[in-house]
């Protein structure tokens, strides 16, 4: 079974240190450049029993979630295109090696130029700069699917659903759940800086606020939840691989 | 129907003048001859063992009998039919036994012999029973939630031999399913497979590069020169083995001159 993440004691003593060093450079700097570590602390527990700021981080998390979902069905497809024919390769796979070129704060002004409302905008920019990665990873598993495996599995006359189900699916998971815990990091990193400009509401809002009342504090509070948020999600996602590849020997799954 | 065609209907595989060239990668407008003009009849029932040496187009002609590739020239009939043109026609009838085990390692050794049977639309619950009676029949009560990485070799092939056993089909193909197990294991599974398919009424082709092996398993014995053709058929049943094995050996060893020969 897969347990919640413990952290060790070099990781606490890590941590423990970079705390401790901002809480002396605290004594000596003015605190709109380094606050003392209990303020951000009290700003950070303060986001989570405030209804609005926790309506917040709710809107990031969901953006991240609808983007990526959006992103992996459109990159599974994608991938399934290029896997079934060399010719469909040929065409798609330039097509994303081109997107995954293109810088995310381009696809913010062309968010902005192409869309009117936020969360088309936001969407769009999540989908366009995690897709590629998507298709590629799915790509690379369905390519890496065992000849021997198929030969087998071909011998007994599948249908071509049977032959998803049975082979092609479970040959593809390993690849997905990289895919997602890949794009996790990236769609947040992406979704702040697409909420930062035209947002409403969101931590990317959050943080251009804290920007203007100059609270870093505020703003260190903010990236912090951002960050839990990714850990949190991470550890989901390190939950669904262990109940889902538990048929691999310990060594390997943790690899 | 012809007179030849009800001939093959007869027979449970007739290959008939069969030719199979591939392209070579490395050179155009060049083929590699892999079978050549290669003609046998195994009557249902019989267990028929294929002997040659590495390269002789063993492989490749299982694959034109399991339907996985088409025959250049001649024809391929197995139960009256074309595994290749009419493959979905074999669901269930034929069965393989692959040299390596090739387990699905997300399955558990119980859902691995299900396979076939659960291709073929069979209910969770005949499934179930029918996988449990095959692992039970071949020693692995108590191993049925074991993954295959937690199987030994031996183990692992007495799955695979389950799994084909399991769908109850009419023709068994073997492509050198114990060569890579320790001496005693396969000799036990050589014994374990004979059984079982004599006691189910299976017809068998046993694809091996070991005479031991082959005049084991099969009633007779068809020696493959390279490329594949008949270099020499012998009958096991009843026969002087020792007489046999000289003469399979003598065939083995006799230098084909056309061996590497390419067929532009």
């Amino acid at each position: 079974m897969t347990r919640w993440y413990k952290p060790r004691a070099e990781t606490l003593i890590a941590l423990g240190g970079v705390v401790l060093a901002w809480q002396l450079a605290s004594y000596f700097f003015p605190p709109y450049l380094f606050p003392p570590v209990p303020a951000i602390a009290e700003k950070f527990l303060g986001i989570f029993v405030d209804r609005a700021s926790l309506a917040n981080a709710g809107a990031t998390a969901a953006r991240i979630f609808a983007g990526l979902t959006m992103s992996f069905l459109l990159g599974l497809a994608l991938a399934f295109l290029m896997g079934r024919s060399d010719r469909s390769h040929r065409y798609v796979y330039p097509l994303l090696n081109l997107i995954q070129g293109i810088p995310a704060l381009s696809w913010v002004v062309i968010a902005i130029i192409w869309f009117k409302g936020t969360e088309p905008r936001i969407l769009f920019i999540m989908v366009a700069t995690t897709v590629a990665a998507f298709s590629f990873q799915i790509f690379d598993a369905y390519r890496s699917m065992s000849k021997d495996l198929f030969e087998m599995t071909l011998s007994f006359r599948p249908s071509r659903r049977d032959l998803f189900r049975a082979l092609i699916l479970p040959t593809i998971v390993p690849g997905m759940l990289t895919a997602w815990k890949v794009n996790l990091g990236n769609a947040a990193r992406v979704v702040v800086v697409a909420e930062l400009v035209g947002a409403t509401g969101g931590i990317g809002y959050q943080l251009l606020q804290q920007q203007q009342m100059f609270d870093m504090a505020g703003a260190l509070a903010w990236t912090l939840v951002l960050v839990a948020f990714v850990l949190f999600a991470q550890q989901v996602i390190a939950r669904i691989e262990g109940w889902l590849l538990a048929y691999r020997p310990t060594a390997e799954r943790s690899a | 129907m012809s007179a030849q065609d009800a001939h093959a209907a007869a027979a449970a595989i007739d290959f008939r003048d069969v030719v199979k060239r591939f392209p070579r990668p490395d050179r155009r407008e060049e083929w590699f001859l892999a079978v050549d003009r290669l003609s046998f009849e195994i009557a249902p029932g019989e267990m028929v063992a294929v002997l040659g040496r590495t390269g002789c187009g063993k492989s490749t002609m299982f694959n034109l009998l399991a339907g996985l590739i088409e025959p250049t020239e001649g024809a391929v009939r197995v139960l009256g039919h074309d595994p290749f043109r009419e493959f979905d026609w074999f669901r269930g009838k034929m069965a393989v036994v692959f040299q390596n085990d090739r387990l699905m390692p997300w399955r558990t050794a119980i859902e691995n012999v299900e396979l076939g049977i659960e291709l073929l639309g069979t209910s969770e619950e005949e499934r179930r029973a029918i996988a449990l009676g095959w692992l039970e029949r071949l020693g692995l009560k108590g191993h049925e939630r074991d993954y295959p990485h937690a199987l030994s070799g031996g183990m692992r092939q007495r799955v695979s031999l389950a799994r084909a056993f399991a769908v109850n089909p009419e023709i068994l193909l073997c492509d050198e399913p114990f060569s890579a197990l320790d001496e005693l294991t396969g000799q036990r599974l050589r014994e374990e497979y004979t059984q079982l398919v004599r006691e189910n009424g299976k017809t068998s082709i046993f694809v091996t590069h070991s005479i031991n092996e082959a005049l084991q398993l099969g009633e007779r014995i068809l020696v493959f020169h390279r490329p594949a053709r008949i270099a020499l058929e012998a009958r096991v049943a009843g026969g002087d083995r020792e007489a046999i094995r000289r003469r399979v050996l003598a065939a083995m060893e006799a230098r084909d001159a056309g061996a590497d020969e390419i067929d532009r």
